[in-house]
């Protein structure tokens, strides 16, 4: 098996997942088999073959610099799980000790 | 009933035979009575979808133009943002949220006078081939309904199937529009990346992604194709020349024309004998109708599925990295943001979603980089040279749209590897960027739907409508399967 349990759970933790047990066992054998399958590409030749990243040759879209009009803050805000004061409230994201804005002084 | 086209809506409501107001509520009551069975609305938005039918009718009355598509009731994949109208993905994470704007092909096709009745359920996030990833429940596939609708586009597949409405939109990744079209025996058509707009669409694999139509002929297929088409200046990705108009092009035959079969897509053992057998006979039809019929070969698209399914999940990864909890959508609190993050998202996501970041965020991280993205990238390069090769020898190229025939409902769900082989035929097209059809070709024995594809170069749109509408002129299409319809009421 080329995923182990430890590698699940270490990208699960890169990918902001918070996996259960079942899940973290389920996924290790089905990535496994997803991973060995796709791996066959390593056969392939492409020594001298350049990536493609998108099918289109356009690159630096670029456009005046004009202000237009920008969509209402309220009806951003009556979207927001919490807010307060026209903010989006979030939880704390630095703790005490790293001080800065939100750190207790 | 109807199974009326919409350019046959279309010009009854423009020269006032019919109000658009009428139309509509046909539509709604066709939902209503079918779609308990169907399941292939999330929400429909009656009041809405009336009041816009009453601007086209003053408009008519008033002497104005209420546009080409005035009146056409039409369904919008929910992954397309509409204001103020709940847009979920097919997600938890995303229930409940409105959006503060609308997709550009939305907003163009309600300018060509279309009415939006409601949303369609499909695969969460548009990752699925069969719609039962959908966080809302499964649609069911109008001519079975033990079986699925194919996927991720399912929901605006059975809403046209069905004969709910003609015309919907889906999104096209790695064949979200073709392959549910084949499995309902519609139209479903990907355009050239970068021809439609994507703004307002909510991303899943932002190099690959595209929106097209889905309807139940080809010449409506190319006049919603028109309609939502053309440069975006709120997507950096769209394609800045002019998009002709195509319509003019359908000339319902193929004399003249060159299809291509692709070798390595459309012979071997993951195709139903019935499937590769109607493929046959269509391009027996062809060649009895004066077109040509040549072999051609990809050699590296035995190797696009495996590339794809790299090369989408890192990108979606990245781009489902804004599922945070923290801004709009579902937020499970934790004690610190980045718990909050992760219970959000493992409360939010559904399964097939965690796989697809995991494997995504898997193949993007240190150490592997190289050997799986990176190494898919050039496998992406070798698939775009195969093509150009084959346009070499012929005009178009073709191939069965999916390998099989509708599967039934759980067939596949344990099996993600089994589920992906579905988009076996559709992905090299979406890795190349070029645009694609799929239209009805026959039934099996149990008279399930099956596809043919229809693939051109960039750009040769116009070409690709041409070669379809010749095929279809060929071989007929398949009537709506109209659940929720008592009989003797059917016309």
């Amino acid at each position: 098996m080329s995923i182990t349990r430890e590698d699940v759970v270490h990208v699960a933790r890169l990918a902001r997942l918070e996996l259960s047990e079942d899940e973290i066992e389920q996924f290790a054998v089905q990535l496994s088999d997803i991973i060995d399958h796709a791996a066959r590409i390593q056969a392939l030749d492409t020594e001298g073959v350049e990536p493609t990243a998108h099918p289109l040759p356009l690159s630096n879209i670029l456009r005046d610099d004009e202000p237009g009009s920008t969509l209402d803050r309220e009806v951003f805000l009556s979207q927001a799980p919490a807010c307060e004061d026209g903010y989006v409230k979030v939880p704390r994201i630095l703790d005490d000790s790293a001080g800065g804005p939100g750190g207790g002084t | 009933m109807t199974s009326e086209t919409a350019l046959e809506i279309a010009r009854s409501v423009r020269s006032g035979d019919r109000s658009a107001v009428d139309v509509v509520t046909e539509a709604l009551a066709r939902i209503e009575a079918g779609d308990r069975d169907v399941a292939a609305f999330l929400r429909t938005t009656p009041a809405r979808s009336l009041e816009a039918a009453r601007r086209i009718d003053s408009l008519v009355s008033g002497g104005g133009d209420p546009g080409p598509l005035a009146g056409v009731p039409v369904a919008v994949k929910d992954v397309l943002c509409t204001e103020g109208v709940e847009t979920t993905c097919g997600s938890k994470i995303l229930a409940g949220w409105e959006p503060p704007y609308t997709a550009t092909a939305v907003t163009r096709l309600e300018a060509a006078g279309a009415v939006v009745v409601g949303k369609t359920n499909m695969d969460e996030f548009a990752m699925g081939s069969s719609t039962e990833n959908s966080a809302f429940g499964p649609t069911r596939n109008p001519h079975d309904l033990e079986r699925v609708p194919g996927g991720s586009s399912g929901g605006s597949a059975a809403a046209v199937a069905a004969g709910f409405v003609p015309v919907a939109l889906g999104s096209d990744t790695g064949g979200s529009i073709r392959q549910p079209a084949s499995l309902c025996g519609i139209v479903g058509m990907k355009p050239t990346y970068g021809r439609v707009s994507r703004y307002g669409l909510v991303a899943f694999a932002s190099s690959l992604d595209q929106i097209g139509p889905m309807t139940l002929d080809v010449a409506d297929a190319a006049a919603v194709y028109t309609a939502i088409a053309g440069h975006d200046p709120l997507d950096a990705t769209s394609i800045p020349d002019v998009s002709p108009d195509v319509k003019g092009d359908l000339h319902d035959d193929v004399e003249g024309l060159t299809f291509g079969v692709i070798r390595e897509l459309s012979e071997g053992d993951a195709f139903d004998p019935a499937v590769l057998e109607a493929f046959r006979r269509t391009l027996a039809a062809i060649e009895g109708a004066g077109g040509r019929v040549v072999e051609v070969s990809l050699p590296s698209a035995e190797h696009a599925l495996s590339a794809y399914y790299l090369i989408a999940p890192a990108e979606a990864s990245s781009n489902l990295a804004r599922f945070d909890g923290m801004r709009y959508g579902l937020r499970i609190e934790g004690d610190s943001a980045e718990e909050t993050n992760r219970r959000t998202r493992e409360a939010g996501f559904g399964d097939e979603v965690k796989r697809r970041i995991m494997l995504g965020t898997y193949a993007l991280s240190a150490g592997y980089y190289d050997a799986y993205y990176a190494k898919a990238q050039r496998v992406r390069t070798l698939v775009i040279r195969d093509f150009v090769d084959a346009y070499s020898e012929a005009d178009v190229l073709c191939s069965p749209t999916s390998p099989t025939v509708a599967f039934g409902l759980g067939e596949r769900l344990d099996n993600p590897l089994a589920m992906y082989q579905s988009d076996l035929c559709t992905i090299p097209t979406n890795l190349a960027g070029h645009p694609a059809i799929s239209v009805w070709c026959g039934d099996d024995a149990s008279g399930l739907p099956i596809g043919f594809q229809v693939l051109a170069p960039e750009l040769e749109e116009a070409r690709l409508f041409r070669a379809a509408a010749g095929v279809e002129a060929l071989v007929g299409f398949k009537e709506p399967a109209c659940p929720g319809v008592l009989p003797g009421e059917g016309a």
